[in-house]
């Protein structure tokens, strides 16, 4: 569905991205592992065109999309739901999902999703009245994902959505995900968590400076020495 | 002081108040969504006023064809000046698009004089604003009383775009983070245009009353009113709508009261805006409405 090929990208005279290839299969979780600064943030940006990359293209169903513009990437259907959650906090729990579906004109369409929100999220229906900014770190998060899910995306990428969460929380948001996809959204996941992020995942991805250094199956990388050594934290 | 005169000063001081109401919107606005100041908003009140004064005398149209004919020339040309004088350095540092606000100012101000002529020009005010109405002992020009009424009118509309409509829903959304409201698909630029549009729109019907109550055009008739609606903006607390409205009335007020209790005072009557910015920053930074904001990266 989602292809990237030898994407690179500079930051001033950093070379955040150095040729990445990536593929995101249909109906599936791919996610991208790796320490901060690795790149998996700047890979998401670039996907919905909020940095231009220096070289290499990004292609949606085999048509190139890297170089539109933003808002024209998100009506695509690829959604990202960006770190650090970025909620409007001063407009109401409500408001925040009916963004989410601003470039949507199906009325009906948009109220039904919003109660499958709800119903994900029964937390946000009890605050749906209350301004973003009060919510809770966790209610936040879930809030970004239901915006996120407002847009009725075809891919919805998730850029470290367990961060400061505490550990029921996060593992309430990777269940949602697994949900999410077994509801049919294709899902692309970046996490520092990876262990969380490899258990839901179909494919992975190791990021290391800019570059790709390791690929394979979720359950596969869990295996992989390299990868436990580096990421799961496990002695020698 | 007689009751009925202080019923009159009062009449003035709203509807002063209102103009600097509806000005100040238009600097609380633009820099709600962009944090830029728009030097040349001043300019923009000015050019609303010319513009009507002369659809009434060139083209000889009714006064109130001429207001609207005005604003919506305003509005396009707000639109327009972000075009070409503020987008084009959206992601340049700040220091930039201010330096571009002043030169726009600037050359607002010396187009006029190019075209409009630099002497004043009297504003034929139309008969029915320009009647004295009396109530019992109380008699008042009915463009004091006039002002303040389209002012509230104008201002609930606003209220209502902004804070119940999809539109404003997006305005709001951009003001608080540009780029998560690009990740909903909200199409920035239209945003920011719009919230040209309607400062713009808003000056240019101040401008228009201004010069129906101060029936006097020069090309620099916006400086200070400008200067002091964005004074009135900050000490509501500048991207705060109520503030700027409260700024606004706040200083109209003061200037009123000024000139009718202290008659010794008048003559620095400007000068009361200013003391008035420094106590409210010394007391409370943000102004009077406004919020403390993360500085954005």
């Amino acid at each position: 569905m989602l292809k990237i090929q030898s994407l690179s990208v500079h930051y001033g005279g950093i070379h955040a991205l150095q040729g990445i290839d990536l593929t995101v299969p249909e109906g599936k979780i791919v996610t991208l592992i790796g320490a901060n600064g690795a790149g998996k943030s700047t890979t998401l940006r670039s996907i919905v065109g909020l940095v231009k990359p220096t070289s290499g293209k990004v292609l949606l169903h085999d048509a190139v999309i890297s170089g539109k513009a933003t808002q024209d990437i998100v009506q695509m259907g690829l959604v990202l739901v960006p770190e650090g959650r970025r909620i409007f906090s001063n407009l109401t729990v409500e408001e925040n999902l009916l963004l989410g579906a601003y470039a949507r004109s199906d009325k009906k369409g948009v109220l039904k999703d919003l109660s499958h929100v709800y119903d994900l999220f029964p937390r946000l229906k009890e605050r749906r009245m209350q301004k973003g900014g009060t919510l809770s770190g966790g209610e936040q998060q879930m809030l970004a994902v239901g915006r996120g899910l407002m847009s009725r995306p075809k891919l919805l990428m998730m850029d470290e959505p367990s961060l400061g969460l505490a550990p029921l929380i996060a593992k309430m948001i990777f269940e949602i995900i697994t949900q999410i996809n077994a509801e049919g959204t294709t899902v692309l996941l970046v996490e520092q968590n990876a262990k969380a992020a490899l258990e839901v995942a179909d494919y992975g991805y190791v990021l290391e400076t800019g570059r790709i250094t390791l690929q394979g199956k979720g359950r596969d990388l869990l295996m992989d020495d390299r990868v436990r050594k580096a990421y799961l934290g496990e002695a020698q | 002081m007689t009751l009925s005169l202080l019923f009159q000063h009062i009449v003035n001081a709203l509807s002063l108040g209102s103009l600097y109401a509806l000005i100040a919107i238009g600097y609380t606005m633009v820099y709600g969504i962009l944090r830029l100041i728009n030097f040349a908003h001043g300019d923009v009140f000015m050019l609303g006023a010319y513009v009507a004064f002369y659809m009434m005398t060139l083209l000889s149209l009714p006064w109130w064809v001429a207001l609207l004919v005005a604003i919506v020339f305003t509005a396009f040309f707000g639109i327009g000046l972000e075009r070409v004088a503020y987008r084009p350095l959206r992601d340049s540092p700040r220091i930039s698009i201010m330096i571009s606000a002043i030169a726009a100012s600037f050359l607002l101000e010396s187009l006029a004089v190019l075209i409009f002529g630099g002497r004043p020009k009297g504003v034929p005010v139309p008969d029915v604003l320009s009647r004295v109405i009396h109530f019992g002992s109380v008699s008042m020009i009915v463009i004091s009383l006039i002002i303040p009424l389209f002012t509230f009118a104008l201002l609930a509309v606003l209220l209502w775009i902004v804070n119940k409509t999809k539109t404003g829903m997006a305005m709001r959304a951009v003001s608080t983070d540009i780029e998560a409201a690009r990740l909903m698909a909200v199409d920035v630029n239209k945003v920011v245009s719009f919230t040209f549009g309607i400062g713009s729109l808003l000056a240019a019907f101040g401008g228009i009353m201004w010069s129906f109550k101060y029936p006097q055009l020069n090309p620099l008739m916006g400086v200070m009113p400008g200067l002091k609606c964005f004074i009135a903006a900050v000490i509501g607390g500048i991207g705060s709508i109520s503030g700027a409205v409260l700024g606004g009335f706040l200083l109209g007020i003061i200037e009123i009261m000024t000139v009718a209790f202290l008659p010794t005072l008048s003559g620095y009557r400007d000068a009361f805006a200013f003391i008035l910015l420094i106590v409210v920053l010394l007391v409370k930074p943000t102004g009077l409405l406004g919020k403390r904001q993360a500085e954005k990266v």
